[in-house]
C-alpha cells in the first residue's frame, strides 16, 4: 500500500489527476503526438504513391547461378545502355565481387534511366552519388529503381554493402555529358 | 508511508548469479569497444590494422567482432542480468526456479564462447547482420542458437515467477519495474523468433552441407523480422531505469505509473511488425507492405513520445523538489554530481536526437537518401552505444557497488567518464550523420577506399577525434568497474547501496485494470503480426527459391 497523500511539494498536475488515468497535459501531448505522426504518415504516403518518389519494389526473381548468361543481362557489357525511347533509358547490370558489370555509364543531360540490378555472388550495395538511386542488391532478385539526370557530371556509384574482402574498392561511374546547345 | 513494506532482501549468491552476467557483459564490452576506436582512426588515414594483423586479420573481422560483442553480447547478458534483479527485486521474491535460470545463463556463456571460436578465427567474417550468401562457420550459427535459446530460458524462469507471484498477489498491480521486465522479455521471444527460424531452416542445415542454397531475400526478411524488435529489446531496459528508477535516484517520483505501462504494452503490441523499414531499398517486397511497415514504425514512435513526456516530468518533480525554480532551474537542481543519475541524464539528451534521427530512417522514400550510409552508423551510436551503453553505464555505477558490497571507486572519475562518452559521441556521431548526408558508405574502411573526394577529409578527421575521446570513455569505464568490483573498500553497513525503485505520484492500484493483463494484449500483438508480415511471408514460402550456394 502506497502513501495516499502526495507529498507537500509537488506541483498541480497531481491535483487534476484525481479525474482519470491521464492528467491534462498529458492528454494533450498525447494528441499532439499521434496528429504529428499521422501527418508524418500521410505527408510520405503521398510523396510515395501519388508524386512517385518511390522506393523499390517486388519487381521479379532469377537464378543467381545463370542469370549473367541470359538475356538480357547477358548483352550487359556491349551494350550497357539502352535507349527504349528518347531520352529514356535501361541498364541491366551485375554486381558481383567486387565490380559492377557495366562499370562506366555514359547517358546525356536530361536523360531518364532505369536501372535493372542483380548479383550473382553475395549481396551488395549501389548508390549513386547525388542522386537518388539507393538498392540492396540480392542474389535472386532484381532491383528496379529511376532516375532523372539534370546536371551534367561524373556520379561515382559505391558498394555500401559487406561484400568481401575487396568491397571498399567495388564502384563505377556515371557520366552525364553536357547537351549539344 | 503509512505501512512500510516488507523489502525482499536478495542473497548472496543471488547478487553473484547477477553479478556474473555483468562480468560477461563488461568483458565483451572490453573487447568489442577496442575495435570502435580503431575503425575510426583508420577514416582518417591512421590505419593501425597491420600492428594487430598476427590476430586480427582484417577490418571486417574487426568489425564483425566489434558489431557481435557490443550490440548482441554486451546488451544481452547486461540486460538478463538486470531484468533478474528488477523481478526478484519487484516481486519482493525469490525466482522460483533458480536452477532453472542457472542452465539459461550458462547455456547462454557456452554459446559465447562456441560464437567466439569462428570469429576468432576469421571463419566468421560475415558482420553482425550474418547477411547470407556470405557464409560463416557453422559454429557461429550453432553458438547464436545457444545464446538466444540460453536467454529465452532464462526469460522462462521470469514467467514462471511471475506466475507464482500472482498466485500469492491476486488483484494486486504487478510492480512496476518487474512488470516492464516481463514486458521486455515476451517482446523478446516473440522478436526471436525470426533469426531462429531463419538459422534453423536454412543457415545452419546449409552451413554443414545439407543443403546447397539459401534465399538470402527470405532470410534478410527473417533477419529484420529480429532485428527491429531487438532494439527495443536493448532499449526497454534502459527505459525501465528511467521511468522506474531514475526519479527515486534524482529525488521524485514517477509521474504517471499508467503512462508508462501504456508504453510498454505499445512496444510490445508494436515493435515486430515493421521490420520492412529496414528493407526500404531491398527488391522482393510490394511497396504497399513497405509502406504498411511505414506507418506502424510510426506508431510504435508513440509509445517513445510518451516516454520524453514522462520521463521529463518526473525528472521536473525532482528537480522542483530539490528547488530548482523558472523554466530551466529544475535541471540545473538534478544531481549532476551522481554520476548514475548524469549518466542516464546525458543518455536520454542524446536519445532525442537518435529519436529523431529513428523518425527520418522510418521514413519510407527518405530512407533512399539514408540506408546504409555513415548515417546510419551515426545514428545508432546515438542510440544502442549511447542512449542503450551510457545508460548501463550509468546503471552499473549503483549496481556493481549494490551486488559487490564495496564503494564505486572514484565516483567524480565516474561522473567524467559519463561527460567524456558524451562530448565524444556528439563529435563522432555529428561527423557520421554528415558523411551519410555526403553519400559516405558504411561497412567500409574510408580511409582507404578510392573513391573518397577531399571534401570529406574534415568530416573524417572528426570521426577519428570523436573515437580518440570515446576509446578514454570506454577505458575509464572499464577500469572504474574492475577497481571497484575487486576492492576492498567495503561500505560500511549504514551505507549499503539499495536498489532505487521509483514510488508512482499515484497509487499503482489506481492505475486501469486492463493496463495490468496480458491476454488482450498478447492476442493483440499476434494478430498484428500476422497481419503485418503474414502474407508477404505466405508469398514468400511458397516461391522459395535455394538458390544461393555459400560464399
Ligand atoms: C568506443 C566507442 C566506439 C567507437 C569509436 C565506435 C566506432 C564505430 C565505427 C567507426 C563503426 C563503423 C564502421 C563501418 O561502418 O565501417 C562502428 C560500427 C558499429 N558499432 Fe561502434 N563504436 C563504438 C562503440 C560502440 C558500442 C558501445 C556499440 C553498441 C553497444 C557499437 C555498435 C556498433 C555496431 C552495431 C556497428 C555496426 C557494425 C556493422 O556495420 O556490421 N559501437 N562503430
Ligand atoms: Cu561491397
Ligand atoms: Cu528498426
Amino acid at each position: 500500500m502506497t502513501d495516499e497523500t502526495s507529498s507537500a511539494g509537488s506541483p498541480g498536475p497531481a491535483e487534476t489527476h484525481e479525474e482519470g488515468w491521464i492528467d491534462p497535459t498529458e492528454r494533450n501531448w498525447f494528441r499532439f503526438s499521434i496528429v504529428l505522426l499521422v501527418a508524418f504518415a500521410v505527408a510520405v504516403g503521398v510523396a510515395g504513391f501519388a508524386l512517385g518518389f518511390q522506393v523499390p519494389g517486388d519487381e521479379a526473381r532469377v537464378d543467381p547461378r545463370t542469370v549473367a548468361d541470359e538475356a538480357p543481362w547477358s548483352d550487359r557489357i556491349d551494350n550497357p545502355v539502352r535507349e527504349v525511347a528518347p531520352g529514356e533509358y535501361v541498364v541491366y547490370m551485375i554486381a558481383r565481387q567486387f565490380r559492377y558489370e557495366p562499370n562506366t555509364i555514359t547517358v546525356p543531360e536530361g536523360s531518364t534511366i532505369t536501372f535493372y540490378v542483380t548479383s550473382i555472388d553475395v549481396q551488395h550495395g549501389l548508390k549513386i552519388q547525388d542522386t537518388n538511386i539507393n538498392l540492396q542488391i540480392v542474389p535472386g532478385q532484381v532491383s528496379k529503381l529511376t532516375t532523372t539526370l539534370d546536371k551534367a557530371g561524373t556520379y561515382p556509384f559505391i558498394c555500401h554493402e559487406f561484400c568481401g574482402l575487396g568491397h571498399a574498392g567495388m564502384f563505377g561511374t556515371l557520366t552525364v555529358e553536357a547537351g549539344e546547345g | 508511508m503509512l505501512i512500510t513494506e516488507p523489502t525482499y532482501q536478495v542473497t548472496k549468491e543471488e547478487k553473484r548469479f547477477i553479478g556474473l552476467h555483468l562480468f560477461f557483459a563488461i568483458l565483451a564490452l572490453s573487447i568489442g569497444s577496442l575495435f570502435g576506436p580503431l575503425q575510426a582512426f583508420q577514416y582518417s588515414g591512421l590505419d593501425l590494422y597491420p600492428y594487430i594483423e598476427p590476430i586480427f586479420k582484417s577490418y571486417y573481422q574487426g568489425l564483425t567482432l566489434h558489431g557481435v560483442l557490443n550490440a548482441l553480447v554486451w546488451t544481452t547478458f547486461f540486460i538478463t542480468g538486470f531484468l533478474t534483479l528488477t523481478i526478484i527485486k519487484g516481486l519482493k521474491r525469490p525466482l522460483v526456479y533458480p536452477t532453472l535460470n542457472k542452465v539459461g545463463f550458462w547455456t547462454m556463456v557456452v554459446g559465447l564462447v562456441t560464437t567466439a571460436i569462428p570469429l576468432l578465427l576469421d571463419e566468421a567474417t560475415v558482420l553482425y547482420t550474418f547477411y547470407p550468401p556470405l557464409q560463416a562457420s557453422s559454429l557461429f550459427y550453432v553458438g547464436l542458437t545457444l545464446v538466444v535459446v540460453g536467454s529465452w530460458i532464462e526469460g522462462y524462469g521470469f514467467f514462471f515467477t511471475y506466475r507464482a507471484w500472482r498466485k500469492e498477489n491476486p488483484g494486486v498491480r504487478t510492480p512496476f519495474v518487474s512488470f516492464a521486465a516481463l514486458i521486455t522479455m515476451a517482446l523478446w521471444q516473440g522478436a526471436t523468433l525470426g533469426v531462429a527460424v531463419e538459422i534453423l531452416t536454412m543457415l545452419l542445415p546449409w552451413s554443414l552441407g545439407w543443403i546447397d542454397g539459401v534465399d538470402p531475400e527470405l532470410a534478410r526478411t527473417y533477419f529484420w523480422f529480429t532485428g527491429h524488435p531487438l532494439v527495443y529489446f536493448w532499449l526497454l531496459p534502459a527505459y525501465l531505469s528511467w521511468y522506474g528508477m531514475l526519479p527515486k535516484q534524482a529525488g521524485g517520483k514517477l509521474f504517471s505509473d499508467s503512462l508508462a505501462r501504456l508504453a510498454f504494452w505499445l512496444f510490445l503490441l508494436l515493435s515486430i511488425p515493421v521490420g520492412f523499414h529496414h528493407q526500404f531499398t531491398d527488391p522482393g517486397i510490394p511497396q504497399g507492405w513497405k509502406y504498411i511497415h511505414a506507418a506502424l514504425t510510426y506508431g510504435v514512435a508513440f509509445p517513445s513520445l510518451l516516454t520524453l513526456f514522462t520521463v521529463v516530468a518526473s525528472l521536473e518533480l525532482a528537480g522542483r523538489k530539490r528547488g530548482g525554480k523558472g523554466l530551466f532551474g529544475w535541471v540545473r537542481a538534478l544531481p549532476w554530481g551522481d554520476p548514475s543519475v548524469s549518466a542516464q541524464l546525458l543518455a536520454g539528451i542524446l536519445f532525442i536526437f537518435g529519436g529523431i534521427g529513428g523518425i527520418t530512417n522510418a521514413s519510407y522514400n527518405v530512407n533512399l537518401v539514408v540506408h546504409n550510409t555513415a548515417w546510419i552508423v551515426g545514428h545508432f551510436h546515438l542510440t544502442v552505444a549511447t542512449a542503450v551503453t551510457l545508460s548501463f553505464m550509468g546503471i552499473s555505477y549503483w549496481l556493481v557497488p549494490y551486488l559487490t558490497g564495496n564503494r564505486l571507486w572514484k565516483p567524480k572519475w565516474a561522473v567524467a567518464q559519463g561527460w567524456i562518452w558524451f562530448v565524444g559521441m556528439i563529435i563522432f556521431s555529428n561527423a557520421m550523420h554528415v558523411l551519410g548526408l555526403l553519400g559516405a558508405p558504411r561497412r567500409t574502411p574510408l580511409g582507404s577506399a578510392p573513391y573518397v573526394p577531399e571534401e570529406w577529409s574534415g568530416h573524417l578527421f572528426r570521426v577519428s577525434f570523436g573515437g580518440a575521446i570515446l576509446l578514454v570513455g570506454v577505458i575509464l569505464y572499464v577500469v572504474i568497474m574492475v577497481r571497484t568490483a575487486w576492492s576492498k573498500d567495503k561500505l560500511g553497513p549504514d551505507e549499503q547501496v539499495e536498489v532505487p525503485i521509483a514510488e508512482a505520484l499515484h497509487d499503482p492500484q489506481r492505475t486501469p485494470a486492463f493496463l495490468d493483463r496480458w491476454r488482450p494484449w498478447l492476442i493483440a500483438t499476434v494478430a498484428l503480426i500476422l497481419i503485418g508480415y503474414g502474407p508477404q511471408l505466405l508469398d514468400m514460402l511458397l516461391n522459395i527459391q535455394l538458390t544461393s550456394p555459400g560464399f
